[in-house]
């Protein structure tokens, strides 16, 4: 019988080897984008600043998780977005084959 | 509920990896990009619908606030920018981690467990030293803080102290974890040490001091989800913290240095210093010479550096490409790893001027490309491309792979002068009798060569 915290620590583990496999595989080409997206990913926190921020609290729980939300929220929406502007950028050279 | 939640933090994750193995092609890149934002989008509405969701007022002014500020800034970036750009989204993201983890500590029931306490310590210096960290890294790119390294003795003596005295604080806190003052104390402990981790490291070297810190951003984000109990913060933080760790050691192979090399080697001292050496000989070209040669040159491969951006000359580069494809000359691009200010930065601001991606090569794939090649046109690159790499074994550059300019029957060099890179490195490839060297700013020359280009 494992706990909740092992199971989480095989996710943690597995997922890095998947981030691995998956990473190399993107070409030095992709690699700013790469970071901007993998960046607006890692705002994913912005999950537990909405709680923090939406659980009722008052005082310093509530100000930390605003300043979370914000905080999160400018890193997911300007990543993706800011991803997206320059993948768009990207073209093959449509006068040849 | 709290199973179907948990279902669509499962779809999330999926959405992310998927979103990341897009990128593994430009062709599919974009599509990437848009599931891991649907991905994201998913688990945000999965999360208002949770039970400690009570009062939305706060979510609603942080989301449009930053939404607003978020929108505006990826809107208006220059792509030169980019760097700084990241950094500081890495830093917001690190930022958040670290508030949350304490937020969860204030608002926690009881004493929390000793596998969230321990997380939480984690979570909190590792986010907070990506705050503060990438924020002396945005200032340095911006121009704002000096580029070269600042050091004082005993640096790293300080900052190994300080990591002990954060190590003791977390243990007394994950011992005892009803007091919050270690906690305090560990997270102004991380802020300075974010900073001081950050200043020794010279401009030069911001590839990857920025892709290391895009690992921490995600390592913080895994370290929240721990304290959390949710483990798309889990997948969503390791899938990130392995992509900036791959990222920062394609940049070191790149300039063959190792990690700590980069991190405490205080390089970048010797700025623009360099050894002079014996008065050597240089013939200096014009546009006008240029011309003759690249009009009757076959085949051109074309080396940007930084120097290219910086001079705002892309867009007349790729015009000068283009009318030389014209004339029948086969145009390609080199492109080193350290080319621009972050891994695949020249890539981008090629592709923003409109220069296929299919023209844009990889050392590897075209370095054996150069032998054959008429000509080899180098503009605003230096260290990328100096021979001293490859046999004087007392220069910092010794071993770093170059792309092989010199292999080609004629290497063309625009530069405003004779000046060293930043490694402080003289480049003889500067005095070689095959070599042309056209002087000055790269924008007004190109557009020279593309005006008389027009007008043969």
């Amino acid at each position: 019988m494992i706990g909740p915290l092992l199971v989480s620590l095989y996710i943690f583990v597995l997922a890095i080897f998947v981030g691995f496999e998956v990473i190399t595989k993107v070409p030095p080409l992709l690699h700013t984008p790469l970071m901007s997206g993998s960046n607006a990913i890692s705002g994913i926190t912005v999950v537990g600043a909405l709680i923090s921020a939406g659980a009722g609290e008052t005082g310093l729980s509530a100000i930390l998780g605003l300043i979370a939300v914000i905080f999160a929220t400018i890193n997911v929406v300007g990543g993706f977005l800011v991803t997206d502007r320059m993948l768009e950028m990207f073209k093959k050279d449509k006068t040849r084959g | 509920m709290e199973n179907l939640a948990n279902i669509a933090y499962l779809v999330s994750a999926v959405f992310f990896i998927f979103g990341l193995k897009g990128l593994s092609s430009p062709k599919t890149a974009r599509r990437g990009n848009i599931l891991a934002s649907i991905g994201m989008l998913l688990a945000i509405v999965v999360t208002l619908f949770d039970k400690d969701i009570i009062d939305p007022t706060l979510i609603i002014v942080g989301v449009t606030v930053g939404g607003a500020i978020g929108a505006y800034s990826a809107k208006k970036v220059q792509m030169t920018a980019m760097p700084q750009m990241v950094a500081i989204f890495n830093g917001l993201g690190g930022g958040a981690s670290a508030l949350v983890a304490m937020a969860e500590f204030f608002r926690m029931v009881g004493q929390p467990e000793i596998n969230v306490s321990i997380t939480l310590v984690l979570s909190l210096l590792i986010g907070t030293v990506t705050f503060t960290g990438s924020f002396i890294a945005f200032g340095k790119l911006q121009g704002f803080l000096k580029s070269a390294p600042v050091s004082f003795p005993m640096q790293q003596l300080l900052n190994i102290l300080l990591f002990v005295v954060v190590a003791v604080l977390g243990a007394l806190f994950v011992l005892d974890p009803a007091v919050a003052n270690p906690l305090l104390v560990i997270a102004i402990i991380a802020a300075a040490l974010g900073i001081l981790l950050v200043i020794p490291i010279g401009g030069a070297d911001m590839p990857v001091v920025i892709s290391l810190l895009n690992s921490y951003s995600g390592m913080a984000a895994a370290m929240t989800g721990f304290v959390l109990s949710n483990n798309v913060l889990i997948i969503a933080g390791a899938l990130v913290g392995a992509s900036g760790l791959i990222l920062t050691n394609i940049m070191c192979v790149a300039m063959n240095r190792s990690l700590a090399n980069v991190l405490f080697g205080k390089v970048g001292v010797a700025e623009g210093m360099g050894p002079v050496g014996e008065k050597k000989h240089v013939t200096r070209y014009t546009p006008d010479d240029a011309l003759v040669v690249l009009e009757n040159a076959s085949s051109v491969i074309i080396v940007p550096g930084y120097g290219l951006a910086a001079a705002q000359a892309q867009h007349v580069m790729q015009e000068t490409a283009s009318l030389l494809s014209d004339n029948g000359v086969k145009v390609s691009y080199a492109i080193h790893p350290v080319a621009g200010r972050m891994p695949g930065h020249m890539n981008v601001l090629l592709a923003e001027a409109n220069v296929p991606y299919d023209d844009l090569y990889e050392m590897d794939a075209i370095n054996d490309d150069f032998q054959n090649t008429d000509v080899s046109l180098v503009v605003g690159a230096n260290d990328v491309v100096n021979p001293a790499a490859r046999y004087k074994k007392e220069s910092v550059l010794y071993g770093m792979p170059i792309l092989n300019v010199d292999h080609a029957g004629t290497v063309m060099i625009v530069k405003r002068s004779l000046s060293p890179g930043f490694a402080g490195e003289d480049n003889e490839l500067f005095y070689d009798e095959k070599t042309m060297m056209v002087f000055g700013d790269a924008k007004k020359i190109l557009t020279d060569i593309a005006n008389l280009l027009k007008s043969s």
